[in-house]
């Protein structure tokens, strides 16, 4: 019997080791990266703030989310009078736990996935980040306080009432796929002179995604229940140290994981832009663009540089050249696999793999930064929304308008496969889809404000006094 | 997969903790949350048919079973705040208003 | 032998956890309980490879119907009520009923065969390996076999949201 358990043990992890060790790199690495993620929002921040940011811990601040780290590990832990002790552990436990297996079942590069081919892949991502719902609720609930209660019930109504409109701008993506797989998802968007990048075909779609994702991961402009000035910190006031980290860790994770959603559904994935012109006569020339990350990374490189002499101490002028040196590596790194085949058309086999994993790796990386990015700069720049605003555009504007944007972009495809059109010539079809769903949405936001206009802007405005 | 009979096993063993539950507790609550698990336990026993015969069917009435749990659910918990906004309780020995 | 283990992991967790939603005095951990058996329900969902079921049972289930009920226990939720006798006056009676229908359930599983599983139709699952899509094949059969009782169900879901709205309205 044991020998059977052990047999069947070593069987597993003979078959099952690659996605193991990505799983251990990505549990390893993320807390490292969701830190560096939150010092480059603070550096951003105070960048559109005409301000310098963190300077202090090591050379330009970059130190400052190891000392952020090690301040909540030796904080206090403080648990509420009454709090029920069992449910206050669990809650900071689920929503992390929520975001890290909503990781596994992502593509990162043709290479890096966890859970590797399941059928249901996108379902699997957006399901269980679902599940984050309850680290909030209970979170808010343990804390044994009513602001705290309030906070979490008005956090998960905004997320439960989003999800509806982020799952149906995902389904209008679906369409042109067939499957859910998200390998199939990204080479759909490929299909070697065919593929399309599915935000081109359903940008309506992109929008709502891209609002409803934003309300997901309680961000700013929707980031009501966690704001400051409003009910404390919401479902977080409780909650100190190590747990609490174990919340921003989440949220910073649901923010990846959304971002790696849109990234491969509607931006391409791991796909260069203009990928899908490998094999085509004559357009060799968009090629080029395969020289577009090593040029970033020399033209950083080369930035550090030239910045160097402009540093006031030693230390720091040797960390810039540092830096410069290692983009100067990763650049070469990322040149490789693209000009050994031009120097010797017979290692062209060889490292096509190299190619896809490596360039694929920084293609989406640099999308699901640029949406990241995105996310930032809209909350140093908007408002916040009061909410019953919130619910109302939520309800009101974004749930039709996917709902509409589905049956649009499901009468474009059979009309288009009516006319037998494939991959670009598909845009013919889809931007008068757009363009309708447009309409639509601005026909609906004027039945609003009309209805605003012979509304008492006095009235009652929390969701929950009526 | 394991002989059917592992499934009934599991199967019977939920149903009837979900039917313990639905008879013997007092929180409505509760007895709303035993029936949920009773539902449960058909759809385990569905899709262990499903799976044993190759037929998809178990599978999809498995997935009606579960619309029409929360279609129930909803309305069931409509009707419980009702209650609570006028008794003040959710105990079942205290739903007795057609009493006589 | 991996299923093996997948099965009695998930099928320990879903009964352990249903026992405990019953026997709790705090209605909150009863639903945590619950979550926890509906999501061991889903592991058995997918280890009997019906991978769609178990994604909609964590989206629909735990996602949704958990979530509402989370939030009732947290409006109703009384001091008052912890504090009362929490089974009702019949508990022996009914449990006794309960453990006699189980009994007869069982010893019938049991003796059609002396061993589970055998006496029951004589067939053999098919080898995962030639399995079809899972998604795709349920997809096909809703919208081609049960497309009628697909249109009912989101009729029966829209009839039970108008009246879970009408009911917990207040009357103002």
């Amino acid at each position: 019997m044991m020998n059977a358990l052990v047999q069947a043990t070593i069987e597993f992890l003979k078959l099952y080791w690659a996605p193991l060790l990505c799983g251990v790199a990505v549990v390893a690495i993320l807390p490292l990266a969701v830190g560096y993620i939150v010092l480059v929002e603070r550096k951003l921040m105070a960048d559109m703030q005409a301000r310098l940011g963190p300077m202090r811990v090591g050379p330009h601040g970059l130190l400052q989310p190891i000392a952020d780290a090690l301040k909540l590990l030796i904080k206090e832990d403080i648990i509420p009078d009454n709090a029920d002790k069992m449910v206050f552990w669990l809650a900071p436990v689920l929503s992390v736990g929520a975001g890290l297996l909503a990781l596994a079942g992502l593509a990162i590069g043709p290479a890096f996935q966890i859970a590797q081919d399941i059928n249901i892949g996108i379902l699997f991502v957006v399901g269980i980040s679902a599940m984050g719902i309850f680290g909030i609720v209970l979170g808010g609930w343990a804390s044994n306080s009513h602001y705290s209660l309030m906070g979490a019930l008005r956090s998960s109504a905004q997320l439960v009432s989003y999800e509806t409109a982020a799952g149906m701008a995902l389904v209008s993506a679906l369409l042109f796929t067939g499957t859910l797989n998200i390998k199939s998802i990204v080479e759909a968007q490929s299909k070697n002179g065919e593929g399309i990048w599915f935000v081109m075909l359903a940008p309506v779609a992109f929008f709502t995604y891209l609002v409803a994702s934003i309300a997901e991961t309680n961000r700013a402009p929707f980031d009501l229940p966690e704001a400051e000035s409003e009910l404390v910190a919401g479902y977080m006031t409780e909650f100190s140290g190590f747990r609490w980290s174990l919340y921003f860790l989440a949220e910073y994770t649901n923010m990846i994981v959304v971002a790696s959603v849109a990234t491969t559904l509607f931006l391409g994935g791991w796909l260069r832009p203009f990928a899908s012109v490998h094999g085509l006569p004559g357009f060799h020339l968009l090629n080029f663009l395969d020289f577009v990350p090593t040029l970033l990374m020399v033209a950083i490189a080369a930035y550090c540089v030239v910045r160097t002499p402009k540093q006031p101490t030693r230390v720091q002028q040797l960390f810039m050249l540092a830096v410069a040196g290692l983009c100067f590596v990763v650049g070469l790194v990322l040149v490789a696999p693209v000009v050994l085949p031009l120097i010797k058309p017979s290692l062209r086999d060889a490292v096509a793999p190299f190619y896809a994993g490596i360039h694929g790796g920084f293609w989406f990386i640099f999308k699901v930064s640029l949406y990241i990015y995105f996310f930032m700069w809209l909350r140093f720049t908007i408002p916040r929304y009061r909410f019953d605003q919130l619910m109302r555009l939520g309800w009101h504007f974004l749930i039709p308008l996917s709902i509409i944007n589905v049956l649009l972009v499901g009468v474009a495809l059979i009309v288009g496969e009516f006319f037998h059109l494939h991959g670009w010539g598909l845009l013919l079809v889809t931007t008068p889809a757009a363009v309708i769903a447009l309409v639509a949405a601005l026909m609906i936001l004027a039945v609003e404000k009309q209805r605003d206009a012979g509304h008492d802007p006095n009235a009652a405005s929390d969701f929950y006094a009526g | 997969m394991l002989p059917i009979g592992h499934y009934l096993f599991l199967s019977l063993a939920l149903f009837i903790i979900g039917v313990i539950g639905v008879v013997t507790r007092r929180n409505v609550i509760v007895v709303l949350m035993s029936i949920e698990l009773i539902l449960n336990a058909v759809n385990i026993n569905l899709v262990a048919f499903s799976r044993l015969y190759g037929d998809v069917a178990g599978q999809v009435f498995a997935l009606f079973i579960i619309a029409d749990a929360a279609a129930e659910a909803a309305v069931a918990l409509g009707i419980i705040i009702a209650f609570f906004r006028n008794r003040e309780t959710v105990l079942e020995d205290e739903m007795d208003l057609l009493k006589w | 032998m991996l299923d093996k283990v997948l099965f009695y992991f998930f099928a320990a967790i879903a009964v352990g956890s249903a026992v405990l939603m019953v026997t709790r005095r705090n209605v909150v951990h009863g639903a945590i309980f619950l979550i926890t058996a509906l999501l061991a329900t889903a592991g058995i969902f997918l280890q009997l490879r019906a991978e769609f079921l178990f994604i909609v049972q964590i989206i629909l289930y735990v996602g949704g119907i958990m979530v509402l009920f989370v939030f009732v226990i947290m409006l109703v939720n009384l001091d008052v009520a912890l504090q009362q006798i929490q089974f009702a006056r019949q508990k022996w009676v009914a449990l006794l009923v309960a453990l006699a229908l189980a009994g007869q359930v069982g010893l019938m599983f049991w003796s059609s065969g002396k061993m589970p599983g055998q006496g029951l139709p004589v067939l053999t699952a098919s080898a995962v390996s030639s399995l079809p899509p899972n998604s795709e094949t349920v997809a096909h059969s809703l919208f081609e076999s049960y497309l009628l009782p697909f249109e009912i169900a989101s009729v029966l879901l829209l009839v039970a949201m108008i009246g879970a709205v009408v009911m917990a309205k207040k009357r103002t």
